[in-house]
């Protein structure tokens, strides 16, 4: 329980720091958020006002507390564009992303797991090696290298698919899951190759134990063992690398949101960014940290779930 | 015995060795210039032959007929010069970013692995905290006070590189503090800087230096994706990246101008791969006869 407490305080501090960062870095960047929002042809009289109205003028440190409180409360302000709340204009979005990050978590378990296990089983084999070889290849292509070869062959060449765009779930769920398909596949296709790395070697190591072999005397089929026997031990290093990619992901995500014109939180902080909508930008900083933390405040309770030997030391590597 | 390295280190070294060289004297190629545009060439195929006005030494317009290799871009531009003059960039920041990286990361990493504690345990909340910022927002406002040059980004990038050291460095000097070598140094009596001096960080180089090589890879890659998002050096100034995402438009028709740099840029990373692994794998093997 202290444990736990001790990690709480921890994580809200991380979070603080990130958005303490955020403000001072936003509020450095060179350009007058006043002077974008009125145009060219605007008399100082008029920057001078919504400088006042923004509260522009206030030091820095008290800025930053009353943004602090309201996002406490849940209101992160509007945006100096469209006037959009924030809070609002994130939510609206936070579906397709996840969804994204769903299906793409979905294909690369599906890709990792049974892979592991394979070239972990046959370990040295021509299987093994193909697998490894397929594997390093997948690693050292990046995510939007990936969205073009797949725009390129399945939209342009094959037209199984739509290249770009998105339909809402409420217009049908196939038609929904296939704007989804390049855009998870990309993503993918690169997130599986660690966490089948890291499986084949826990793995090698686990077939290895003495219950193992007992399990196998006893006439277990080869599948049910691995299954059923070996791979939760196998998983610790798994779902740490996994917590970390899903923390990652939505950083991830926003190359592919970009390419495939979906729009998420990626998209919409990429916008924000050109149009120096920093209200905005600050909104999606904090989901993207606090998701970052958060996930992995989660990994690390699992671990514990997983393996009760971490219980107690303080797991942090 | 050491087993030997496979094939593909030789020929990921050799391929290294073409791009660094090329970057390297790519002012001395008789390549025509990155900026050059044939408007009579637009979108050609790989192999296609144009015509460029060069001026002689007398300031005379001189028409050449040039051969463009790999075929030339939506603006007429050889994909060629493009691509040799575009490598500098990835290469430069691919190799500036990490070193400093390293420097910063790999210290902060050894110090929080030798003395834990209260010291150890804020270097490892700085690194979270430098995590969770999402490293977009980051490199935005260094390129924007700083302007979008090649100093600033590799800086930026070389930044956000200290967490993956720092945590590498850490795991490497946990596993040697507790070893032989280390307590017999201690009771000697050695200053406990000059330990981690002396005898942690010669041990410790190796697998840190192996370890560099596949964030060069991961560097490339996240330099080729702020040029796609058109974040990273300005035009007309060519980069990977920056020639797959200005290609994407014409992918129906002239597919060659995105993939053929998508192709020369997943070799070189996966290069960078094979060697960062094959030396790694080589230096587990080190440890294990030890």
């Amino acid at each position: 329980m202290k444990q736990l407490a001790k990690r709480l305080l921890r994580l809200a501090f991380v979070l603080i720091a990130v958005t303490a960062l955020t403000f001072i870095t936003l509020d450095l960047l060179p350009g007058d958020i006043a002077e974008y929002m009125t145009g060219d042809e605007s008399s100082l009289e008029d920057i001078e006002a919504i400088r006042e109205d923004l509260g522009l003028n206030k030091n820095i440190l008290v800025r930053y507390g009353e943004w602090l409180k309201n996002a406490a409360r849940g209101d992160l302000g509007k945006s100096l564009r469209t006037e959009q709340p924030v809070a609002e204009a994130i939510l609206s979005r936070l579906p397709v992303t996840l969804e994204l990050i769903a299906i793409s978590l979905f294909i690369s378990l599906a890709l990792a797991v049974p892979a592991g296990i394979l070239s972990a089983y046959r370990e040295g084999t021509w299987i093994d090696k193909t697998l490894n070889c397929i594997a390093f290849s997948g690693s050292s292509i990046p995510v939007f290298i990936m969205g073009i070869l797949f725009i390129y062959l399945f939209a342009l060449k094959l037209s199984w698919l739509p290249a770009t765009g998105y339909i809402p779930l409420s217009d049908g769920f196939f038609a929904n899951i296939k704007t989804f398909i390049l855009p998870g596949l990309s993503l993918g296709l690169v997130e599986w190759v660690p966490l089948m790395r890291v499986l084949r070697t826990d793995m090698i190591a686990t077939l290895k134990e003495d219950y193992i072999l007992a399990a196998r005397a006893k006439g277990h089929s080869a599948f049910y063992i691995l299954f059923a026997h070996a791979l939760r031990p196998s998983s610790f290093t798994l779902i740490t690398i996994l917590g970390l990619q899903i923390g990652h992901l939505i950083s991830r995500a926003l190359i592919v949101e970009m390419i495939f014109a979906l729009p998420g939180i990626g998209r919409l902080l990429v916008n924000a960014i050109y149009g120096r909508d920093f209200i905005i930008v600050q909104g999606c900083v904090i989901v993207i940290a606090i998701s970052y933390v958060f996930v992995n405040f989660i990994v690390d309770i699992l671990y514990a779930l997983l393996d009760p030997r971490i219980r107690q030391e303080n797991a942090h590597a | 015995m050491p087993e030997k390295l496979p094939l593909s280190f030789p020929l990921s070294l050799a391929w290294l060795i073409l791009v660094i060289s090329c970057a390297l004297f790519a002012d001395f190629l008789p390549l025509p210039e990155y900026d050059h545009m044939d408007w009579q060439n637009i979108s050609s195929p790989p192999g296609s032959v144009g015509e460029i006005t060069i001026y002689d030494s007398s300031g005379q317009e001189v028409k050449k007929s040039c051969r463009y290799l790999l075929g030339t871009d939506t603006m007429g531009r050889d994909i060629f010069t493009r691509l040799v003059f575009g490598s500098r960039v990835s290469l430069a920041i691919g190799l500036i970013a990490p070193a400093i990286g390293l420097l910063i990361g790999g210290f902060a990493g050894m110090i929080a692995g030798f003395f834990r504690g209260k010291l150890g345990g804020s270097i490892m909340t700085a690194m979270d905290i430098i995590l969770a910022f999402p490293g977009l927002v980051f490199l935005l406002a260094v390129t924007f006070n700083f302007g979008r040059s090649l100093t600033s980004l590799a800086v930026a990038m070389g930044m956000l590189t200290i967490p993956a050291f720092c945590r590498v460095a850490r795991a490497n000097t946990l596993k040697l503090a507790s070893r032989g070598f280390v307590t017999s140094a201690r009771m000697t009596g050695q200053n406990e800087m000059k330990i981690l001096i002396k005898e942690i960080l010669p041990n410790i180089l190796a697998p840190m230096l192996s370890y560099a090589l596949f964030i060069i890879a991961g560097v490339i890659i996240v330099e080729g994706a702020l040029s796609f998002l058109s974040l990273s050096v300005l035009p007309p100034t060519p980069s990977w990246g920056g020639i797959i995402v200005e290609g994407k438009e014409a992918l129906e028709i002239a597919p060659h101008i995105s993939l053929i740099p998508a192709c020369v840029m997943f070799l070189t990373v996966l290069s960078f791969n094979l060697i960062g692994d094959a030396l790694m794998n080589r230096i587990d093997e080190q440890r294990r006869q030890l």
